[in-house]
This record gives C-alpha cells, structure tokens and sequence, in this order.
C-alpha cells in the first residue's frame, strides 16, 4: 500500500516520456471500487441503494419462509398440512393433472414421446452451429404431423397402437404448449405474409391485408376466441363438426400473426431504399430479394418485438379456459375447487407461475443471446 | 484529381450499339425530370455524365436499369426494350451492373457472399465456381484479404471497390456509375477512380456520373452535359473542357473548376 500511494505522491514529475505506468489510486478499482462507482456514487444513489436491501430483506425471508422452510411436501389433502407455510402436498398429487390435463395415464408415454420430438424440434432452429441439423431439420418439418398423430391418436378403436385421445381430454401444461407452439410457428410467417403485403403496392393485396389487421387488432383475444368457439359452428352445415382446439388454434394463430405482421413491418421500414435498389438491380426477383436481402436484416432489427409477441402469445393461451379448454391456468384454477385442495389458491398460481416464467424467461434470454451473436459489427 | 490528362491506353470502341435512348421523357408527378432525352452509346464507349445537382444525371441513368419508369419514348439495351415486361427487365439488369453513391452493400453478409449471392441465385453459377470469380475480382479491385469481413468493418473506399466487384461478378457488358466517389475522402478516392480506369482498359461500356473532371480527361470518349433535364451539349473530353460550347456549361465548368 505504501508503495503504491507513493506512485501517487502529488507534485512528482518525470521527464517526458519516461513516466512509468502506476497503479491506479486505492478505491478505485476492485470491489470496493465497484461499490464506490456502483451503489455509492452520490448521496441519492446511496438513499436508493439502502432503501432496496431493506426492500429485500424485508421481502425475502418470509416468502422463502413460506415456499421452503415452512412449508410440507407430502400428504393426501390439504388436512395433512400442518406447517404454517405452503402445502406443496397439493403439487406432488395433482402434478400430473397440471402438466397433460386429463389425458389418460396410459396414454402418457405419447405426450412424454412428443414432448422429446418438441425438443429436438427446437435445437435446430435456435442453433445453427448443432450436429446432425439437417437431420433434425427433418424432424422439425415433420412435426405438425407426427405431433398431431401422436398426441390425437390415429383410430377410434382401443386395439390401435395410438388410440384416439379427444382434444377436450389435453390439458394443462400440454395444452399451453400445443397452443403456444402452434402459435408461434403460425404466426411468423403468416405475419411475414401480412406484413408485405402491406407494404405491396397492389392495392387488393394492400386492402385485404390491412383490413384484416386493424380489424384483429381492434378486438380482444377472448372476442375471437368465443367468435371461433361459439359464433362458426352457427355457419357450418349441420353435421360438420371441427374441432373445438383446432378452432382455438386458429383464432390465437391469426390473432398473433396480425401483431407479429406490424412488428415486422416496423423492421421492414427501418431498410433503407437503397438496398432494395442494389438487390433489383442485380437482377434478384421480388422474392429473392426478401428472403436474401432484406427480410434477414428487417428480422434481425426486431427480433425484440418478435420475441415480445412470442412471450404474449405464451401467456395469452390462458384465456382459452373461456371457451372451455383447461390450460395451465385453467387446471390451476379447477385443482382447487377439489374439496381435499379446497382454497390452496397460492400454492396452485404460484406454481403455473413459474412454469410460464420459466418458459417466458427462457425465451427472453435466447432472444439477447441471438442479438448478441447476430451482431456482426455492422452499421450502416 | 489533376489536370494532368494522359490518356489511357483503351480498346477500340465497336459500331454495334449498346444502348440507345430515342425521346425519352419522364415525370415525377408533375414534376418533368427528363426531357426528350436521345442518346446512343456504342459497345465500349466510356460515357462522363455531369451537371449541376437535381439536374437528373441519377434518374437518366436509374432507367437504364428500370429503377425508375419512364414515361414516353424507347430505351433500348442490347437489342431489348424496357417495358413493363418483367423478363425484359431481368434480362437488362442482367447485362447491367450497377455502383452507387453509398455502395449498398448487403451489411448482413460478408464481403463474399455479396459478391457471389447473384450469380448463385440470378445465373445459377454453382457456389464453387462463383466464389472463384468473386476471388478474381477482388484481387483486381485489390482486397482479397477482406473477402470474410462483413461491409462495416471496412472503409469507404473498400466498401466501393467491393461494390465494383460485386458488379462484375455478374458478368455485366455494360457498367452504371452514380457518383461513386462523392462519398468518399480524397484519399480514398483516388483508389476507387484507379480501379475504374482499370476497368474502363478492358474495353467495358460505362456510364459515370461524376463530377471527377481528371477521371473524364483520362478516360471518356464523350462527355454529357445536363441540365433541367435535358442533355445541353457532349462531346469528346478535350474539347469539353477546353472550348465549351453553351454559356451554362461555361457557367457549371468554371464553377467546379474553380476550386
Ligand atoms: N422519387 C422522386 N420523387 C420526386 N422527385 C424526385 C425524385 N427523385 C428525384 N427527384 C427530383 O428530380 C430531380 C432530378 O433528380 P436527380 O437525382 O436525377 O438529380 P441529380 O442530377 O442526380 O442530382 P445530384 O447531383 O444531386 O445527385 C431533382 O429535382 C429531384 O428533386
Ligand atoms: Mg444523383
């Protein structure tokens, strides 16, 4: 220490080009320095910074108190809980209901098989740098099908290897997934779709499109959900029965895709003239040149927007419990009108809450970790 | 650049016709940009196009392309007429390069892969084989080193000479230039003017708007002057610049002359 507040002696000159390099003045670096520049930079800083570790401290022991310390982890009902925290008993025995609603137990490897294909699914598609991609690319465009077949069954008799499930029987976490995962896969390009034909100069094609958005914008989600569920069967012919799910799919699908169309459209906006210009003037066709040129930049400029709809999408499938679907919320919401779970409300949100943070959280990082990854150094 | 006009040493111009504009008009709206232009440039004939700004040097020379519409009149490039036909238009613009004032490089691709994207996508050249001639041409326009780096991470004059070589990978037999160097340092300038007369040596037909007066000497067969629109007057460089013959183009030379 001596030493080094020597270096720093006021008034000591070295002639030019000879100073040596000191090191710098104490409490400036380290962890003192981080503090210093951090959280005790000026006195309102200081006011703000002991004013949220009171906030912690008086926040967290008691919830880590209830969800932990305090809580009970098994039992037959909520009568078994005896401690004074959360009766995570409730979890452990209705678990299975959170996560596949009531489909039938012995049916569960196929939700188990098509939640693996999901995953493998999604590896290729987030990461490029992956083994096997191509392979796994395979998967990926076959997984509407193989999903559909696996999860809904392929015959009405009980013999068949995949016995039909009814969709009314998924719930839960499954029936959030197969809704957000359809979804998102829907709804980017059809967004792409609206959002150039926005900007066509077709008036038609113009027309149509913005008609359709302003008017999905302009209504609730849960307008278009009861709309699907309740007002198109009045149109179809007697006897044409499609599915209460399928129908709920599509109505959340266009329902984000009209989000996702204005989205895209801001990035669109942001790609100056000029790129369109060197891209037709090399001879690209309209639609090489935007899946080239100017969709990759337009994409990358709003991945945050895209991501945000993403996440909004995710949690808005908890609206379907309107029309008689049980997601995720929905589950959580019946589970505790079960006379033996009878008011354990806290522990049944707290727990669909952290599902849907997890998912949305995940989502959140991979968007910065592809921002990141996605920036090239560019700037124009 | 200097005055100093050594000529340089360039092929012979041929008597077949490369393009040729018969009473072009066009309009903005109301607004009347081009008026009956008439032009004819011969296969390897170097063209200077200058004029005061907002003269319509850029939008000539953007419908030879189709990147603007013209009203009334022909254009007709290498035997093809442009109308609305939209295999007429890909036909030409793949015959005709073209650079700009800010080089319009795709900033999401490397160097090479906007060198090679259009003749894998528009000529269907297999990747090999393209990025061979996109290696070629980068090494004429001296930045072979680069071909990985993406567009932003180079200069202004890089960033040109790669949209020159973007431009001939394509193979084109006639070249545009809008103002390639007015972007650009002096430094920098030079370096991209000195690719351009390499170019001009293999006997390529080029448009050039530029106001580079040393680029017109050393290389132009003719020189266009316009103005509100209209071609006043052209002629060989020599005797553009030392006896020109209508009082605006006297006014616009002594102007950029001046400094
Ligand atoms: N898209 C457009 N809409 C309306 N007017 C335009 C448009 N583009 C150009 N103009 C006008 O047409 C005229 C000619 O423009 P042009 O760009 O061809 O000029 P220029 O000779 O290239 O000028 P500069 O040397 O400044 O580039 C200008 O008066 C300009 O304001
Ligand atoms: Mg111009």
């Amino acid at each position: 220490m001596s030493d080094m507040t020597q270096g720093n002696a006021p008034g000591q000159h070295y002639p030019p080009g000879q100073h040596p390099d000191m090191p710098p003045p104490p409490g400036t670096v380290g962890f003192v320095g981080w503090l210093r520049n951090n959280l005790f930079s000026s006195i309102p800083n200081s006011i703000l910074t002991i004013l949220a570790i009171y906030l912690l401290y008086a926040a967290i022991p008691p919830i880590l108190g209830w969800a932990f310390f305090n809580a009970d982890f098994e039992g037959a009902s909520r009568t078994d809980c005896t401690a004074a925290g959360a009766c995570w008993a409730l979890i452990d025995v209705r678990g299975k209901q959170f996560l596949y609603g009531f489909y039938p137990d012995e049916e569960l490897w196929r939700v188990y098989v098509a939640g693996f294909i999901l995953l493998l699914a999604i590896l290729p598609v987030l990461f490029d740098k992956i083994p096997f991609r191509k392979l796994l690319f395979a998967n990926t465009i076959l997984l509407p099908v193989t999903g559909f077949f696996l999860l809904s069954g392929t015959s009405g008799s009980p013999e068949a290897i995949l016995p039909t499930v009814e969709t009314p029987q998924w719930g839960g976490l499954l029936l959030t997934m197969v809704i957000g995962v359809t979804g998102i896969v829907a709804s980017l390009p059809i967004g792409i779709a609206l959002a150039l034909g926005r900007r066509s100069n077709m008036p038609v094609v113009r027309t149509m499109c913005v008609t359709f958005i302003e008017f999905v914008r302009g209504v609730p989600l849960i307008t278009i959900l009861f709309m699907s569920s309740v007002m198109v069967p009045l149109f179809l012919p007697e006897g044409v029965n499609f599915d209460k799910l399928l129908r709920c799919l599509i109505g959340v699908s266009l329902f984000s895709a009209a989000y996702m169309a204005e989205v895209i459209r801001g990035g669109l906006q942001a790609i100056p003239k000029g790129q369109y210009e060197a891209a037709a003037a090399m001879g690209l066709s309209f639609w090489k040149m935007m899946y080239f040129i100017i969709l990759p930049q337009a994409l990358r400029i709003v991945i945050p927007g895209i991501v945000n709809t993403f996440i909004g999408l995710f949690k808005d499938t908890s609206l379907v419990l309107i029309i008689g679907l049980f997601d995720l919320l929905g589950i959580a919401k019946t589970v505790v009108t079960d006379a033996n779970w009878i008011g354990l409300i806290h522990e049944s949100y707290a727990f669909v809450a952290v599902i849907y943070w997890i998912f949305c959280f995940g989502m959140s990082r991979y968007s910065i970790w592809l921002e990141a990854k996605l920036h090239t150094g560019h700037k124009r | 650049m200097s005055e100093a006009a050594q000529t340089a040493s360039v092929p012979e111009i041929s008597d077949e016709v490369a393009i040729q504009i018969i009473g072009m008009h066009k309009w903005y709206g109301q607004f009347h940009v081009l008026k009956d232009i008439n032009l004819t440039v011969r296969r390897g004939e170097r063209i200077v196009v200058c004029g005061p700004s907002g003269s319509g040097k850029s939008t000539m020379i953007r419908c030879i392309n189709r990147l603007e519409e013209h009203q009334q009149g022909q254009i007709i490039v290498d035997d093809i007429e442009l109308t609305g036909n939209l295999k007429n238009i890909d036909a030409i613009r793949r015959e005709v390069g073209m650079c700009f004032q800010h080089f319009n490089l795709f900033p999401h691709l490397t160097v090479l892969e906007n060198c090679t994207l259009a003749p894998i996508w528009v000529r269907k050249v297999p990747k090999a084989e393209a990025e061979e001639t996109a290696m070629e041409f980068l090494e004429k326009v001296r930045i072979p080193e680069q071909a990985n780096k993406y567009p932003g991470q180079l200069s202004g004059g890089q960033q040109q000479r790669v949209a020159i070589a973007r431009s001939l990978c394509m193979n084109p037999r006639i070249m545009l230039f809008d103002e390639p160097t007015s972007a650009l340092d002096p430094e920098m300038i030079a370096e991209v003017l000195e690719v351009m007369v390499n170019l001009a040596e293999t006997g390529m037909t080029m448009i050039c708007v530029t106001h580079e007066m040393g680029f017109a000497r050393k290389v132009a067969n003719r020189v266009i002057f316009m103005d509100g629109g209209e071609i006043i007057e052209q002629n060989e460089p020599e005797e553009f610049f030392n006896n020109p013959q209508s009082e605006r183009t006297q006014k616009f030379l002594s102007q950029i002359l001046a400094h």
